[in-house]
Parts: C-alpha cells; sequence; structure tokens
C-alpha cells in the first residue's frame, strides 16, 4: 500500500490501530489468562456471560495501564530502540489522546466489573490500576532498582481479580497466586533487563543491572527464584490442590532454578553471551502459563 | 479539491467511527445478557 508523506502525523487524528497498540495486547494475553485462571479455580461459578465480563474488564483495565504507562514515558520510550516506534514517540498520536484513552478505559472497565460482578472485584481493579500507574510508573520505575520488586504487585492482581469476581471474597488460594506473579516478576524482568541493559542505561531508567552490575543481578535472579519456587508448590502443600499441579509445579519450577543457576553462572557482559539469560526469560513466559493451566486441569479435569 | 492529507484525515474518521459504532453496539448487546444473568441469579 502506498504510504503518504505527512509533515505533521500527530495533527491528524490517530489510527485506530494505534490505540490498539497502546494497550499493550501481547503483555494482556498473559494478564487475562491469570485472570481467568482465578475464575475458572474459584469454588462458584458465575454465569458465562458474567466471566466473560470479567475477563473483559480485566483485559480493558490491562489496556488501560499500557496506555496511561505509555502516556507518561513518551520521552523515555523514545529513547530506547525497544520502544521508539511506539505510537506517542513515532508521532503517531497527540499524547493528550492517549491520556484520554487510558483514563477513559479505567473508568469504564471499573464500573463495568461493579455492575457485572461485586464492588470488592472493582475496587481490587481500581487499586490495581492506581497500583501501576502511580506507585510503578510515576514513583518507583524512575527512581530505585527495586521498582520491579514492588511493582510486580500490579501484575500479581489479576488472578485475585478474577476469584473476587466469582465469590465475592479473598481467600488463600487467590493470594498463594498473587505470591506466585509478584515473585516470579522479578527474575522475569531482570533476565530481559540484563539484555536490553544498555537500552536501559540510555533511557536513565535504574534497572538492577544498570545500577549494581551484571553480577549482583544474575545472583538476586536466583535468589528470588527460590521463594517463588516454593511458592508455586505451597497450594499443593497445604492441600489447596491436588497431586497433578503439585507435580507440575514441582517439575517446572525445578527447570525454572536450572536455567536461573545457568543464569546466576554466566560472566557475559554483552547481549550475544547472554543465552541463558534469553532462555531464562522465554521460559518465564511459558512457566507461568503452564502453572497456572496445570492449577486449572487439577481442579477441573477427572483424574 | 480533496488534497491527500484531507483524504487520509476523512477515511481515519470514517474507520473510527465504524470502530465505535461496532464497540457501542457490543457494549448493548452485552449489558443486555448481563441484565438477563443477574436478573437470573435472583430467582
Amino acid at each position: 500500500m502506498p504510504t503518504l508523506e505527512l509533515s505533521n502525523p500527530a495533527a491528524l487524528p490517530a489510527d485506530w490501530r494505534d490505540f490498539v497498540a497502546l494497550t499493550k495486547p501481547r503483555v494482556m494475553s498473559l494478564v487475562v489468562f491469570s485472570g481467568l485462571c482465578g475464575l475458572i479455580v474459584a469454588p462458584v461459578q458465575l454465569p458465562l456471560v458474567l466471566s466473560f465480563t470479567a475477563i473483559l474488564c480485566i483485559a480493558l483495565a490491562a489496556g488501560a495501564c499500557g496506555a496511561l504507562n505509555q502516556w507518561y514515558e513518551v520521552e523515555i520510550d523514545a529513547k530506547m530502540r525497544r520502544t521508539a516506534k511506539r505510537p506517542l514517540p513515532a508521532g503517531r498520536m497527540e499524547r493528550q489522546s492517549a491520556l484520554h484513552f487510558g483514563v477513559a478505559l479505567s473508568g469504564f472497565s471499573v464500573l463495568l466489573m461493579g455492575l457485572a460482578t461485586n464492588w470488592l472485584a472493582a475496587a481490587l481493579l481500581a487499586v490495581s490500576i492506581l497500583f501501576y500507574v502511580i506507585v510503578y510508573t510515576v514513583w518507583l520505575k524512575p527512581r530505585t532498582a527495586q521498582n520491579i520488586v514492588i511493582g510486580g504487585a500490579a501484575g500479581a492482581f489479576p488472578p485475585l481479580i478474577g476469584w473476587v469476581a466469582a465469590t465475592g471474597h479473598v481467600a488463600a488460594l487467590p493470594l498463594l497466586l498473587f505470591a506466585i506473579i509478584f515473585l516470579w516478576t522479578p527474575p522475569h524482568f531482570w533476565a530481559l533487563s540484563l539484555f536490553v541493559r544498555s537500552d536501559y542505561a540510555a533511557a536513565g531508567i535504574p534497572m538492577l543491572p544498570v545500577v549494581a552490575g551484571f553480577e549482583s543481578t544474575r545472583r538476586q535472579i536466583l535468589l528470588y527464584s527460590l521463594p517463588m519456587a516454593f511458592a508455586a508448590v505451597t497450594p499443593w502443600a497445604l492441600g489447596l490442590s491436588g497431586p497433578v499441579y503439585g507435580v507440575c509445579a514441582a517439575v517446572l519450577s525445578f527447570v525454572f532454578l536450572v536455567l536461573a543457576s545457568r543464569v546466576a553462572a554466566n560472566r557475559a557482559s554483552e547481549p550475544v553471551g547472554m543465552d541463558a539469560e534469553k532462555h531464562l526469560f522465554a521460559y518465564s513466559v511459558f512457566y507461568l502459563f503452564a502453572l497456572f493451566a496445570a492449577l486449572v486441569a487439577d481442579r477441573w479435569l477427572p483424574w | 479539491m480533496v488534497s491527500p492529507e484531507d483524504e487520509v484525515i476523512r477515511r481515519r474518521q470514517r474507520e473510527r467511527a465504524r470502530i465505535m459504532a461496532l464497540l457501542l453496539g457490543a457494549f448493548v448487546v452485552l449489558l443486555f445478557f448481563i441484565t438477563i444473568a443477574k436478573t437470573g441469579m435472583n430467582w
């Protein structure tokens, strides 16, 4: 398709595809999946349309977080190769459009969640959005190397929200699911930040590899993987899930620890020598999908 | 005569209006089924 060279692309109404890109659809898939698992393993089953609405609200809230994050970080995104082509730094959209879109999506998702399921789920959804945008994006991310550690809580909310949407109350299992994602986030992000360190350094983001160096980050990846593995098998140990989940969690976590040990042993300082980090990052995404899928299978399949 | 830039603006406005209409329609349908489901839960 021929393209038109425009003198000022931001002066045009943004393309609808750019609004979709603002929501970070790839990140959303893991959020939706973990929220869906929280909803499915809950002891109360909602009517299908209400379950769908609850998941839709979680997805919209995740999209709102993505939009507000990009609205706030436009200057930072422009400095990083990985993010420079996003709609705002590339100049395909006005900054204010992203703000309006993010705020509208946030309000809509919280209201719809409250009307369709219950107001505790809506309140948790609102807290997760505010936590991600204000605590993580605005406050922690530009200030401290512990940004991912505390900010990881924002991404840990979906299974808890899914459970509360179905039951109306908080229980031990969804809190453990929250803990698993919370403890999984640092090794996952630090593995990525090791091989895109130069991007973060150029943008002035104090990610752990930039502030503390490679060796310390690799050691902390391994240290955080240990309590994560412990949290992963705890639902089985406490009798909150069955042996199928227990065996899957043990095997998946063991492989995670092996890969984290390989990262801890690596001494490379250039991305080209960081296969161990790339493998851990890719596996960490699979790990979370597989762990939650095992929990659902354990709950629903007639073993 | 419409300039190429105006043409892009019109096309994007048309596309966005179409998407918005579809989303609003889907929302109305969703609200209808939510209402039916909530009413059913209170029986």
